[in-house]
């Protein structure tokens, strides 16, 4: 059986599954209750000065009858008062001594962050998440992605906390930046023992088209929300990569987008995440999931001869390079297999219409076939198809030495 | 005025209390199954379909949420887009071509969805199609049911003034006396009636062409002719004892039971003669209105059995019998009533013309079924004594000759549907008969 547990930066959880800071930890008895699911950590929903939130406030977006493949909210921080928010931690970290408890702090002035993080502390919590993501209502009161997008703020306001803080301190990054390696460099500089990524991008999620208003709706207007969700998976993972393979990047990553299942929680780890943590799949699902996850993380790294988590972090983001390092002459091309078509042709319209006009019908069958001379090997094909492993990329010997776009430059010079 | 059919259909009805063998579809259950729908290109579904409905793009409308997009896409190929919906058999066409089937994955149940989005556009009145500028052309269509009304439907959006003259008192054909209402009932084809009438389509019922007017006189007054006439009544085997109280041609049994009310509780056994669709409808019909005991008795095995496989499995599933080889040589009677049906066992021989090997008499091997009723689906008659009336008419084995065009041997006839097919589905006679709507406005501008 693999180890399972968990060790981000020195906060220990039985397993690298967490809670992220949001609505299914709003509550000390939601926490209690994941835990007691399996759940090996959960961050606090974010605590500062309580605020006022508005109804309605998640928006869903639908994929050819599948419900949410993406979300998005317009809910703020906590709206309980932090006396009761802490005294609820406190009961947590003391019936839960072996679960990581993360408190997720939002205030502005330093005196603010130096109060809330020492009754984060009385209360227990294992660890510190600073919120510099939220990109919705707080940044417009210069607070969450208003301080993620600006790395002086991030650095300055990180050492604050690690002065004021004797458990590891979390940043949590905002997407909605151009580049996420300044951000998280400045985390680095300020002190940070640890990043988490992403928080929700900046979206809107739908519009009625009856009632011409965006949603979620909130009496005839709304806002600006933060989209996460599965669809939001393959942007996570880039930046967990971005910052994962910085030579001058030594903190651990928490990943966070789009995990709903042990499959994308190997993803991530694989990208060079320590852990995980999961949202969205709860809210559609329930805390139930984990069980799934912890047996899938568990049966795969058996399977793959992994004793512990730490094995397999970054395995994956090692062989994420620039593009310009890209061998130039590897080629593959596409083979359908005729005992498995089932001629439903979808490979041949995709290719037709959009991709290199290389494969063909022919003449007695409808059966297709790909002219090997033409493909180009862009995998268009064997992705529309819906038949498993019909279509296979297959590797052709172009007898050239590899050859990457700087070596193809200095080439032609 | 237009005429509404719906209101003269009575009321009480045994098909009524029938319940739908495939129930419509939800909103979200169509949303499910759509979106199951590979979208093909160059599907192998529309090459199964007679009428070549482009099904991926209907199917993709209606989960783009584009109900009445999904409707128009059928009915542009189909004019009876919601009849075929429920009575076409699928399995043997579209569904029966679906690429899922080479995957053993369930087949997108296409006449579902096709219901689905018909139903929305006639639920929501909504009315694709309108008269063509008037081309002052009149066409005499003989018979009302589906081979005439696509025909009709297609020539007035050209511009043609499409009459169409039926015996019954109610049009619609055997969509309207003769599908079996688990599939469709009287009233959705009196519906699907209404909606071709509105496009200019002018009906006249309780007329027999023939009798009640003459060629000659449809000769002089239209400018053309369609015969969508169909099959003649139901055949019999002219054995002893047709004439009991109790015997009934299976077309007549069902009939009765869609337009009226059949007295399925005098009848607690009952057969029904032959192998066909028509028998295998009636057996299950008879089945739904309670009779306890229905045997299908057939001459040669199954094996040779005209009907679909897919009906005879749940005939069987829903308890009917079955008597193979078998020949009904006398129905016997007391007090003038059906009590029984003295059969011979048969065995097959040498293939005969069809292919199929015929059966022979086992000499010695009668016996006797008790039975209350039976019902008799060995075929149906042709019309080849009106079709005699028409000069030049060129018949083969009582079926109108045509060519592409659906034009007869007579220049200024067209036909299209049972009376050339033979007895096919009711999407072939709406192939036929928007083929022949073609012929006809060729025909009519001079073309040939």
């Amino acid at each position: 059986m693999a180890d399972l547990r968990s060790n981000l930066a020195g906060i220990k959880s039985p397993n690298p599954f967490w809670l992220a800071s949001a609505p299914p930890t709003n509550t000390g008895d939601q926490i209690m209750r994941a835990f007691d699911a399996g759940w090996g950590g959960a961050v606090w929903k974010t605590l500062g000065e309580p605020i006022v939130n508005v109804s309605s406030r998640y928006g869903g977006m639908d994929y050819a009858g599948k419900r949410l493949s993406g979300f998005n909210n317009i809910e703020l921080i906590t709206d309980r008062p932090l006396d009761i928010n802490f005294k609820e931690m406190k009961e947590v970290t003391r019936r839960y001594p072996n679960h990581a408890v993360i408190s997720s702090l939002m205030v502005e002035t330093k005196e603010e962050w130096k109060e809330i993080i020492e009754r984060s502390m009385d209360a227990g919590a294992n660890g510190l998440e600073l919120n510099f993501g939220c990109p919705h209502g707080m940044c417009e009161r210069g607070m969450g992605s208003a301080v993620g997008q600006n790395p002086d703020v991030i650095q300055e306001i990180t050492s604050w906390a690690v002065e004021y803080s004797k458990v590891p301190v979390i940043i949590k990054l905002t997407p909605n930046i151009s580049e996420i390696v300044p951000p998280g460099l400045a985390a680095q500089a300020g002190g940070a023992h640890a990043v988490s990524l992403i928080n929700t991008i900046k979206s809107v999620i739908a519009v009625d088209i009856d009632n011409f208003v965006p949603l979620p709706n909130v009496g005839g207007k709304s806002s600006n929300g933060g989209y996460c969700g599965p669809a939001v998976k393959p942007i996570a993972m880039r930046m967990v990569g971005d910052l994962a393979r910085q030579v001058d990047f030594n903190i651990p990553i928490s990943g966070i987008g789009g995990v709903s299942n042990w499959r994308d929680a190997v993803e991530f780890i694989l990208m060079g995440a320590t852990n995980v943590q999961v949202c969205t799949a709860v809210m559609h699902h329930g805390f139930r999931i984990v069980e799934d996850m912890i047996e899938g993380l568990s049966n795969y790294m058996d399977e793959k001869g992994f004793q512990t988590i730490d094995q397999m972090v970054g395995l994956a983001s090692r062989n994420f390079v620039e593009w310009g390092e890209l061998n130039l002459n590897h080629k593959v091309v596409a083979e359908i297999n005729p005992d498995k078509c089932i001629e439903c042709q979808v490979c041949y319209v995709a290719c037709w219409d959009t991709a290199h006009q290389c494969i063909h019908i022919p003449e007695d069958s409808r059966v297709p076939y790909v002219d090997h001379d033409h493909c180009v090997g862009c995998n268009l094909c064997s992705l529309v198809c819906p038949v498993p492993e019909c279509i296979t990329m297959i590797e052709v010997d172009q007898g050239k030495p590899e050859m990457n776009w700087k070596q193809y430059q200095a080439s032609k010079a | 005025m237009t005429q509404d059919f719906l209101q003269q259909l009575p009321s009480e009805r045994s098909e009524s209390g029938i319940t739908d063998f495939k129930p419509a579809y939800s909103q979200k259950q169509a949303l499910a199954e759509a979106n199951r729908c590979l979208y093909c290109y160059d599907a192998p579904c529309i090459q199964a379909c007679p009428t070549d409905i482009d099904i991926p793009e209907f199917i993709y409308r209606i989960a783009t949420e584009n109900t009445k997009g999904a409707a128009r896409t059928i009915l542009d190929s189909n004019i009876l887009g919601l009849s075929c919906a429920s009575v076409c058999p699928v399995e043997s066409l579209c569904v029966g071509k679906c690429v899922y089937n080479h995957m053993d994955i369930k087949p997108i149940e296409i006449g579902r969805l096709q219901r689905y989005a018909t139903e929305f556009a006639y639920d929501n009145n909504i009315q694709f199609y309108q008269k063509g500028p008037d081309t002052g052309k009149k066409i005499a269509l003989i018979g009302g049911g589906p081979a005439s009304l696509a025909c009709a439907a297609e020539l007035a959006i050209i511009g043609h003034n499409p009459v169409i003259l039926e015996r019954h008192a109610l049009p619609g054909g055997l969509n309207t006396t003769g599908v079996a209402p688990y599939k469709l009932r009287a009233e959705n084809s009196l519906r699907e009636v209404a909606y071709i009438q509105e496009i200019g389509v002018e009906i006249k019922t309780g007329i027999n062409v023939g009798d009640d007017v003459s060629f000659a006189d449809l000769e002089s007054e239209y400018d053309a002719i369609f015969i969508g006439a169909g099959l003649g009544p139901d055949s019999f085997l002219n054995i002893p004892g047709e004439d009991l109280e109790g015997a009934f041609g299976a077309l007549d049994v069902i009939e009765t039971l869609k337009l009226k009310t059949f007295p399925a509780e005098l009848y607690p056994k009952a057969i029904i003669v032959g192998g066909g669709n028509t028998a295998l409808d009636a057996v299950r019909e008879l089945g739904k209105l309670g009779i306890p005991e229905v045997t299908m008795v057939y001459r040669r095995t199954e094996a040779e059995m005209s009907g679909y496989k897919h009906e005879l499995a749940w005939a069987r599933q829903e308890g009917a019998r079955f008597q193979f080889l078998t020949q009904p040589i006398e129905i016997l009677g007391e007090n003038g009533k059906v009590t029984g049906l003295k059969c011979i066992q048969m065995e097959l021989s040498e293939p005969d013309h069809s292919g199929r090997r015929s059966p022979q008499a086992v000499p010695g091997s009668e016996f006797v079924i008790e039975t209350n009723l039976v019902a008799f689906a060995t075929g149906q008659g042709k019309l080849i004594d009106l079709f005699k009336q028409v000069d030049g008419l060129e018949l083969d084995w009582g079926k109108v000759i045509v060519n592409d065009q659906g034009q007869t041997g007579n220049p200024k006839y067209f036909a299209g549907g049972d009376c050339v097919n033979g007895g096919k589905e009711v999407v072939n006679a709406a192939a036929e008969g928007k083929k022949a709507a073609k012929g006809i406005d060729a025909y009519l501008k001079g073309g040939n």
